[in-house]
């Protein structure tokens, strides 16, 4: 007789990317991705994060919500190194069409063109997007 | 295919809840599999038993009940993003669960395609 419970769980570890397209505040989404990818980052799976289209101001320095009396979450970004989430992606026509630089960011990043990025999506198993 | 499903907008303010609903009917009706629906975002509002539209109109809430009645979906609807919207035990329509995004995140892992429905 066999117990499954004494033979340890093969663990599946997929390549999963959140998808950041909205600005930080004005709507929820960027505080909500966050919150997911703080849960998932507690999951030993392969987790990436992307910024495009407005979404890159969600990772800009110098936020002041606050004034708005908007919670200020943009410093959380700054410690997903310590839940091991380090492979963050920024659009590059998403940043130039904004005026913005890899300088103005909180976090490091790796700049990829358009075309890079959807194959780097195509090479996912799950695509989270807001 | 065994399929996970999120849903991240509200109902009736937004044609997602429509679409992953019809996308789900088809799937099912074609023979493949749905371990869960995930409701995020203000799609938690898919769940509330408060909901009352005029009666010429889709009744999205109980539409989703009905579904999981005649298969084995689990209606799940995030605890957090419910909480801020006021979807607790006491709101929550029959035929759905609460539950964490950890679970959600589980069944990314466990399903063969996760589908976002989302603005």
């Amino acid at each position: 007789m066999t117990h499954p419970d004494d033979t340890p769980a093969e663990i599946v570890v997929k390549r999963f990317l959140y998808v950041n397209r909205k600005a930080p505040h004005g709507t929820i989404y960027a505080l909500e991705e966050l919150e997911m990818v703080l849960i998932a980052a507690m999951f030993e799976q392969d987790v990436h994060l992307a910024f495009l289209d407005d979404g890159v101001f969600q990772i800009k320095k110098n936020q002041k919500p606050a004034e708005l009396a908007l919670k200020d979450f943009s410093k959380t970004y700054g410690a997903l190194e310590d839940y091991g989430v380090e492979k963050i992606y920024v659009e590059k026509e998403s940043i130039e069409e904004r005026g913005l630089t890899p300088d103005d960011f909180i976090i490091p990043t790796t700049v990829l063109r358009r075309d890079d990025m959807s194959a780097l999506m195509e090479s996912m198993d799950v695509v989270l997007t807001a | 295919m065994d399929y996970v499903i999120m849903v991240n907008e509200g109902p009736y303010n937004h044609q997602a809840s429509d679409s992953a609903y019809h996308f789900a009917t088809h799937a099912l009706d074609k023979g493949h599999s749905i371990r869960r629906i995930f409701f995020y975002y203000d799609g938690v509002l898919n769940g509330t038993k408060f909901s009352a539209p005029q009666s010429d109109d889709r009744n999205i809430v109980k539409r989703w009940a009905a579904l999981a009645e005649d298969h084995p979906v689990d209606l799940a609807i995030c605890v957090a993003a419910g909480l801020r919207r006021g979807i607790t035990d006491d709101s929550l329509a029959d035929g759905f669960r609460i539950t964490g995004l950890g679970e959600f995140i589980e069944s990314c892992i466990d399903a063969e395609r996760t589908v976002v429905f989302g603005d």
